[in-house]
């Protein structure tokens, strides 16, 4: 099996609430709350759960672009959790992002060939026509001509912009790319040709990949393993046809049967769970789930279940399942 | 008495341009169709096709200007709702066709209880005094699934989630037992399991109260689970509208194959490479002479690239709007 290439242990990120004259912390929101992954090298994990779960929070702890509150972070072995801004300037080239948003992760004034153009002068990489060259290569790469360079985010489509935010990523040659919702902004017609980039380009570059989404179809698209987020911890842990056909945990069972399928007449066993997720600030004792779980025991309100293994990379937390 | 088979909305060449600085847009070029009793129909497309701009058109909420309704006509229980006064339009507006949007926090008054503004809409529409009002206020939190509804009467719209937010504007919408309810992405910002509640309470209250519905939305899934007919609108036109199981499983129209082949699905066998539709939504203020699907269609040819195509029957509940219709 390929080596580890991230890992996190007992990852919590924890926000404080402030209130009052003296902006005192009075409560904290547990928006990750006790995470361990493991992603290894070409491989490309989901992250997937619903508004609220710390999927996306995760994904920017992961890149330190919000610190850690407990818990331990390694990429390649190497134990970045307390990394200053300083320490971490030389691991960005191996860890990029793509947003979700491609409206405003591109900085307007600037011309497509500036944006991508930036991070070869940041890094000290290559100037002037060599950086050009460099552009030029990047912009065919996903899928636009290299004219694109003279032009300024606005003339695109949002398509092309989330093309652009893919190049910006790729033109350090990264290890990783944590993918935030990246297709969720765009038109139907237009995601399947940013799926499709998204695949050609692991290929190609042999990328790691956390893709973080709402979208259960999207993630069988694109990811080998999968992760289920519930209220700041993982809840069942997968390989992609152990999750989706095979789900041990009843949240992923009642997401899964929730996802709408685009075959009219077909009418499935839909899980319908009740009320909303709770909040974050105050989780429920025990397990997370138990309010809204269809198959609650007495235990579930007093023991939390922590992740079991229940075959091949296949881990659940759930008192069904120990 | 013969039996009255008109149907209960009847919409026919509506058109609906934006006067803007740098031309005019034709957002609504011409579209047609009509709404039955009790039915469901799923109006299906991508950003600027023109689906939402025609829903807002028909109960005539646009801002004028830009917005301009420049030809057709929308019949309504035997009235062109397009040619109603202010006062006769908002009386239906409410009364007879209520809307829900995407964003309910947006359309609640943040400042009221959710109870306050339902009450009021009760006592003008009723002319009912406060007291029987709040009475039916609660009977409409019950029914839409509010949890104590006793204590949430009271409460704020921000104090609520986003999936009670969206009861309580579909409690508000029912308050006046519309016949119509016209659904913008009703579920778009929804969590899946939060949207699979917020649809079934949908499907479940146009059985009881034999309401018609309007349903907007991009989501091919959504309409699947809950439309009886579906219109796919491409650049301001329908291009092909029939009945749900002939969309999604005969569709004849470039255009909605295409959507349908390119939506990535959950299966045990993983795809290598999902179908794509190539290049982008056109610009509507730039559109070619010909059918505005043809830069991307793949069976475009030179006739489709010069004149318009317009709608044919290709089966008795079946219309497409293209050249290639009969081609197979």
């Amino acid at each position: 099996m390929a080596e580890v290439l991230l890992e996190t242990r007992g990852l919590k990120t924890h926000f404080p609430i402030r209130a009052g004259l003296l902006s005192r912390a009075v409560g904290k929101v547990h928006a990750v709350d006790g995470v361990d992954l493991k992603v290894h090298a070409g491989e490309a994990l989901g992250l997937v759960g619903e508004s609220g779960c710390g999927k996306t929070t995760t994904g920017k702890t992961i890149l330190k672009l919000i610190e850690p509150t407990e818990g331990e972070i390694r990429f390649e072995g190497e134990d970045i959790t307390h990394h200053s801004a300083r320490q971490m300037a030389p691991l960005r080239r191996r860890m990029q992002i793509v947003f979700q948003d491609p409206f405003s992760s591109l900085n307007p004034r600037l011309t497509v060939g500036d944006i991508l153009g930036a991070p070869y002068e940041i890094h000290g990489i290559a100037t002037g026509s060599d950086k050009n060259d460099r552009v030029a290569r990047l912009l065919r790469l996903v899928g636009l001509m290299p004219e694109a360079m003279r032009r300024y985010p606005h003339e695109f489509s949002g398509g092309q912009r989330q093309r652009i935010g893919i190049a910006r990523a790729l033109a350090l040659e990264p290890k990783l790319i944590i993918g935030d919702e990246p297709v969720s902004a765009l038109d139907v017609s237009i995601q399947a040709q940013i799926i499709n980039l998204l695949k050609r380009i692991q290929g190609e570059f042999g990328l790691t990949y956390i893709l973080i989404s709402h979208n259960l179809s999207v993630v069988s698209h694109v990811c080998d393993v999968v992760a289920v987020m519930y209220l700041g911890q993982v809840v069942e842990i997968a390989p992609r046809d152990a999750l989706y056909f095979d789900p041990k945990h009843p949240y992923t069972e009642a997401l899964l049967s929730a996802v709408p399928m685009p075959e009219p007449g077909r009418k499935r066993a839909r899980v319908l769970l009740k009320g909303d997720v709770p909040s974050p600030v105050r989780p429920p004792q025990g397990c997370r789930f138990h309010p809204r779980c269809p198959k609650a025991m007495a235990r579930c309100a007093t023991v939390a279940p922590q992740l079991k293994p229940v075959g091949e990379r296949h881990s659940v937390a759930c008192h069904l399942h120990s | 008495m013969a039996v009255d088979h008109r149907p209960l909305l009847q919409v026919e060449d509506l058109k609906v341009q934006f006067r803007l600085p740098t031309g005019i847009l034709p957002a609504v070029d011409g579209i047609g169709f009509t709404l039955d009793r009790r039915e469901t129909l799923g109006v299906v497309g991508e950003s600027g096709s023109g689906k939402t701009v025609s829903s807002l058109a028909l109960l005539r909420l646009l801002e004028t200007p830009p917005a301009e309704i420049s030809a057709g006509s929308v019949l309504f229980e035997g009235r062109d709702l397009l040619g109603l006064s202010e006062t006769e339009i908002s009386d239906v507006r409410g009364r007879s066709i209520a809307m829900i949007f995407q964003e309910p926090m947006t359309s609640l008054n943040p400042v009221m209880t959710v109870g306050y503004q339902i009450d009021e809409a009760l006592m003008r529409h009723y002319g009912i005094p406060r007291r029987e009002a709040r009475a039916r206020t609660l009977e409409l939190l019950t029914l839409v699934g509010i949890p104590s509804p006793e204590r949430n009467i009271d409460g704020y719209p921000h104090q609520l989630s986003g999936g009670m937010r969206q009861r309580v504007m579909i409690a508000l919408a029912l308050s006046c037992e519309p016949k119509i309810l016209v659904a913008d992405e009703p579920t778009t910002a929804l969590d899946v399991t939060i949207q699979a509640q917020i649809l079934d309470l949908m499907v479940g209250l146009q059985e009881k109260f034999d309401t018609s519905i309007l349903l907007i939305t991009h989501d091919l899934a959504v309409i699947a689970e809950t439309a009886h007919r579906v219109a796919v609108m491409y650049a301001g036109r329908i291009v092909e509208a029939a009945p749900v199981a002939t969309i999604f499983g005969a569709p004849r129209h470039p255009y909605t194959q295409g959507l349908l082949r390119s939506i990535p699905r959950i299966h045990r066998q993983r795809l290598d490479v999902l179908a794509e539709i190539p290049g982008g939504v056109p610009d509507l203020t730039r559109l070619p002479p010909g059918c505005a699907f043809a830069p991307r269609c793949p069976r475009a040819d030179a006739h489709c690239r010069q004149e318009r195509p317009m709608p044919v029957a290709v089966a008795p509940d079946h219309v497409v709007s293209c050249w290639k219709a009969n081609d197979g």
